[in-house]
């Protein structure tokens, strides 16, 4: 699938004609269906909280290079705390929430089960993200992402009320969150209304890789009924399903000492093991980092190489196999965290967190391969926007797991944990250019489905968006990993200029990605015309479950 | 002796040229893959060696490791071994309680850090004048957070909390708080 890409904007129409209406028209919003409008609104507000992540953490940039005089450090901590939170529920999650949204009732051939239910989800996500983001701005409740026992119930360093909002407000992403896995596997396997009754066990089965796995011990082998990229959105699902659970559980206790301390009464925190808190807190949390979002990037892989080629995958059973061994590898995968924790058995080090973590080396591996062997064998190829964001996000997984195979060992996470190493060539680099380029690909490939076929404003202003993504993104993880091999840690602030040079470094890059951000969004903006954004937070005219309009 | 900057020297060297690989593989992937080639197919077997690559290479890191780096066995039989010198240090209000101001251990001596808290996660790390890390562990109320260490330098070490605790925790730095004796 290519894009629509007009080199220059509309033949003399001015700037402001242009960013009212669009680039020749825009986005016709009294077009758009239901299920358009609603992929729509979770990708534009996910990239709106993806600003949000992006100019927080550019503050956190500069206040590594010199303390920022009107933001205290209460607050600095408070801006850690809500970063990762914000980067990943409010956009990362909206983004290809929305997206699947759309792609696994278009892969399915049938509408999705329930706009309500998603229509639920997108409100739920977007005010529970506000919420917590707010709550902490406001409380400067600062417990990280982590919420390492017995901080987020430290009512000395923190307020219990302010907790309470923040709490409050990722409760109401994780509900959000369940309802949009109910709306993916009732879509995979429910019965439209006038159609032939649907093998809906089949159906499950075949998404979830129980066909595939009985396929090995049959001498008839069943064909999968499930395309590929919806089999790994049903997959990675399940890992949301229990991380959700998981944070859910977390935060209700949470909730339990905070309200009793606004009772006042102080609940003894040593009633919770803080280890074994740590073994569930991270059990569940590594469900996203090493579960669906390897999960899920795979398949979008899959599905973009598919899409632009137009031809069957690379090894496609291979495939499939891979991402039903990344699911199993995400539930016994978490000790890697805990390798610097003395009381943690060292078989759970060595059996979780160094072997069964090299795994993903392999599945992450396959999937870049059979990913690229698709391409190879469909070439010559156009570098379309789709394509080009495509091999970075590649690009971006193939720097960054390795980085993470590293310290997932134990001599090294000795001299490597909570050092810059850790968040830079790894997580960074993972999130911004492996995951983040890969959701721009998809953006960019479903384009014209979602819009009906706006044409893009500007090349240059895609090109420019790239490049700021890739060099700003890969760049910004090897300065922090060099800090971090000199010793620099992660999750403290640095008085006495100890890593400037490195810190200026990685300023300078992370400001060429937000650059490439801020140009991306008005090459969107000025596509689809303020009156076409607006338009997407409208009902809907046409009264229709169908994914796109019928002429 | 192998210690902590030689690891990291290692390392360093390492994941940067398989960084200018990739990025390398990629670029000439992206030029080449616009243009018609003489053959557009993907042998069965190249995709089994590369997969064969990656177990060896996902699963021979930790054997090399375990083999090479000096603190690995030690860490892993530090409940069947005798340290020579024991230091219990206390964590409490974001602070660390020493045993003595000066903590002096002896060159090539194995040396125990028996760290407690007392209310929160804190971490324990041991760091150089240059700020590079000698090595760290993480320090969990309510559990024992013990680690054995042997120097091989003389100099004087800083101790620094390497875990988040809350906004206090950054200032949790004891400096010189262990010196290292006797080395030749």
């Amino acid at each position: 699938m290519t894009t629509n890409t007009a080199p220059t904007s509309s033949s003399g129409a001015s700037f402001f004609k242009t960013l009212i209406n669009g680039n020749e028209g825009g986005l016709k919003a009294g077009g758009l269906t239901p299920a358009q409008k609603l992929s729509l609104r979770f990708v534009v507000i996910g990239l709106i909280y993806f600003g949000f992540a992006a100019i927080e953490g550019m503050v956190m940039r500069i206040y590594q290079i010199e303390i920022i005089s009107f933001i205290g450090v209460e607050q600095y901590f408070g801006i850690l705390t809500a970063h990762p939170l914000v980067g990943i529920f409010g956009s990362s999650y909206m983004i290809v929430f929305g997206a699947f949204l759309f792609v696994v009732p278009f892969m399915m051939k049938k509408p999705l089960w329930s706009l309500k239910v998603g229509q639920a989800s997108f409100l739920l996500i977007a005010i529970g993200t506000f919420t917590f983001w707010f709550s902490g701005f406001l409380s400067h409740y600062a417990a990280l992402y982590t919420l390492y026992w017995p901080l987020p119930v430290d009512f000395d360093q923190f307020s219990a009320l302010g907790g309470s909002f923040f709490i409050l407000g990722i409760a109401l992403v994780m509900v959000g969150t369940l309802l949009f896995v109910l709306n993916v596997f009732k879509s995979i396997m429910y019965t439209p209304e006038g159609w032939e009754k649907q093998p809906a066990g089949a159906l499950l089965s075949s998404a979830l890789g129980f066909t595939g796995f009985a396929n090995l011990f049959r001498k008839e082998k069943k064909e999968h009924l499930v395309p590929l990229p919806v089999a790994a959105v049903a997959r990675g699902t399940v890992d949301v399903a229990l991380n959700a659970l998981i944070i859910t559980f977390s935060g209700v206790l949470i909730l339990v000492y905070m309200v009793w301390h606004l009772a006042g009464v102080n609940l003894a925190d040593t009633a919770i093991d803080a280890l074994l808190y740590k073994n569930w807190y991270w059990w569940g949390l590594d469900l996203v980092a090493d579960g669906l979002v390897l999960i899920f990037v795979a398949g979008t892989w899959y599905l973009l190489a598919m899409l632009i080629t137009g031809k069957k995958l690379f090894m496609q059973n291979i495939a499939r196999a891979a991402l039903a061994v990344e699911l199993i590898v995400s539930w016994t995968v978490w000790s890697h965290h805990l390798l610097s924790d003395q009381a943690q058995p060292a078989f759970l080090k060595i059996v979780s967190g160094e072997l069964v973590t090299a795994f993903e080396l392999i599945t992450q591996g396959l999937a870049i391969f059979i990913t690229l062997a698709t391409l190879w064998m469909a070439r010559p190829l156009k570098m379309t926007n789709e394509l080009k964001f495509l091999l970075g996000g590649l690009l971006g997984f193939g720097l960054a797991v390795p980085a993470g195979i590293m310290q997932a060992d134990m001599g090294l996470n000795r001299i490597l944990h909570n050092t810059q190493w850790i968040i830079g060539p790894h997580v960074h680099v993972a999130i911004l250019v492996g995951l983040g380029m890969t959701l721009y690909a998809a953006i960019y490939a479903l384009w014209p489905l979602l819009t009906n076929g706006v044409k893009l404003y500007s090349q240059w202003m895609a090109t420019v968006h790239f490049w700021g993504t890739l060099v700003g993104g890969i760049g910004m993880g090897a300065f922090m990993g060099m800090a971090g091999l000199q010793g620099m840690l992660r999750r403290t602030i640095y008085l006495e200029g100890e890593f400037e040079p490195y810190m200026w470094l990685a300023g300078i890059s992370g400001a060429l990605i937000l650059i490439g951000f801020v140009f991306f969004m008005i090459n969107i903006i000025m596509s689809v015309g303020l009156k076409g954004l607006l338009g997407i937070f409208t009902k809907s005219k046409l009264d229709t479950k169908d994914l796109v309009p019928a002429d | 002796m192998i210690n902590s900057t030689d690891v990291l020297w290692g390392q360093t060297l390492l994941y940067t040229a398989y960084v200018l690989v990739m990025v390398s593989v990629i670029a000439w992937f992206a030029y080449s893959i616009t243009k018609e080639g003489k053959t557009s197919t993907v042998s069965k077997a190249f995709f089994w060696s590369f997969f064969a690559l990656l177990v060896v290479v996902g699963f021979s890191l930790h054997l090399v490791t375990y083999n090479t780096i000096p603190w690995v066995k030690q860490d892993l039989h530090r409940g069947d071994t005798v340290a020579d010198q024991q230091f219990d240090i206390l964590v409490e209000d974001h602070e660390f309680v020493l045993p003595a101001e000066e903590m002096i251990v002896n060159c090539n001596e194995l040396i125990m850090f028996d760290v407690t808290s007392n209310d929160l996660t804190y971490g324990f790390g041991l760091f150089r004048d240059n700020n590079s890390m000698v090595m760290q562990m993480q320090v969990v109320p309510g559990h024992r957070n013990d680690i054995l260490w042997k120097f091989e330098e003389n100099e004087s070490l800083t101790i620094r909390s390497t875990e988040y605790s809350g906004p206090e925790g950054f200032q949790m730095i004891v400096p010189n708080a262990v010196t290292v004796v006797g080395c030749s």
